[in-house]
């Protein structure tokens, strides 16, 4: 499992952003149990602090939640699950929808690159 | 939280240089460091001070409520920026040492780290290459259970992957809530794992600040902020 960090944004930011990928994409399941924090922030190469603060964030969000007694849990809410899944796709598509902009392209040239793709794709 | 380290108007001279200028800091318990700076800015001067291995010309600087002497060496780790090991001795006669001066050295985590960077404990120091003595030196520090560690310099003759390492061991091997303080300017390598950032220049501390909170608001990694402040 690997950690990609930037160095010119917050770290705690990024890991947020790379857990729910996690999350998202099943390598954490609904319901599993979350490595400690030292052994998460080892694994990243970052400070433990940071990882605790992104962590907390993620809880407060509700993704995880903690069992007192038994460590930290990924939610089971799947609908939650889908809703953060949602969110960063929407993300990573405006982020894309900014460079075609940036590459002179309207919304309908992009969109019919798209579909040529996808069509060229399934053959 | 409480402080660890405090500094009151600490100011040091070599005769007629002045090397600290009125420094004034207090480093909270459980933070990792970095203290950074470029050559001959005091970083090097101001971990000795915490060691007593030279006094303040004036000011104070306690750790844990107490002026640095015996008492304080109990509960520091200390790096220094030279070695200072007999090289004559076998790496596991210095473990042995260790293990006999210091109340709080864990001579199993010292040989589970030499096995797993691969230091044959039977070799004399004075065969072994200048990253693998350097090497040998943070295990000695890192296997302490110590409630403040003072890294003068502690990747700066490695290579990178064992830089990674060592990294990792610093990590994986201070205690919950103990400080460390790392000095280098190796910063790109080591701005992952710090909460905080000190630049010292010319004897003087310019920016004290958590490392997220740098790249929030300058958006730039600590080690382009330094280029920036320090631009020669």
């Amino acid at each position: 499992m690997s950690w990609d960090l930037k160095s010119d944004r917050p770290i705690y930011s990024q890991l947020i952003e790379q857990i729910e990928i996690k999350i998202c994409s099943g390598i954490f399941a609904p319901g599993s149990k979350l490595p400690s924090v030292r052994e998460l922030a080892q694994e990243a190469a970052v400070n433990p602090n940071t990882m605790q603060k992104a962590l907390s964030m993620l809880e407060e969000h509700g993704l995880l939640y903690t069992n007192r007694t038994s460590g930290r849990f990924i939610t089971e809410d799947i609908k939650m699950i889908q809703q953060a899944k949602q969110k960063l796709a929407q993300e990573q598509i405006s982020e894309f929808l900014e460079k075609m902009k940036s590459l002179g392209l309207n919304k309908t040239e992009t969109l019919s690159i798209i579909t040529t793709m996808l069509e060229e794709a399934k053959k | 939280m409480s402080s660890i380290l405090t500094c009151k108007n600490l100011s040091k001279s070599f005769g007629s240089k002045q090397a600290l200028n009125n420094i004034n800091l207090n480093i909270e318990k459980g933070r990792i460091i970095g203290l950074l700076g470029p050559n001959g800015s005091g970083k090097s001067t101001l971990i000795k001070l915490c060691n007593d291995l030279l006094k303040p010309t004036s000011g104070e600087l306690q750790i844990m409520g107490r002026t640095p002497g015996i008492e304080t060496k109990k509960v520091v780790s200390y790096l220094p920026e030279r070695t200072y090991l007999n090289d004559w001795m076998k790496v596991s006669e210095i473990i042995q040492m260790f293990q006999d001066f210091y109340q709080d050295f864990n001579i199993e985590k010292a040989y589970d780290m030499l096995k797993r960077l691969n230091v044959n404990p039977n070799e004399r120091l004075k065969t072994l290459s200048k990253g693998t003595k350097e090497k040998v030196q943070l295990i000695l520090v890192m296997s302490r259970e110590a409630q403040l560690y003072l890294l003068d310099e502690p990747i700066g003759g490695v290579d990178p992957a064992a830089r990674d390492y060592i990294l990792d061991t610093i990590l994986g091997n201070y205690q919950e809530n103990a400080t460390i303080i790392i000095s280098t300017h190796l910063i790109s390598d080591i701005e992952r794992i710090l909460d905080d950032i000190i630049f010292l220049k010319d004897g003087q501390v310019v920016l004290t600040k958590s490392v997220d909170e740098i790249r929030d608001e300058n958006g730039k990694s600590v080690d382009s902020l330094f280029r920036e402040v320090f631009k020669c």
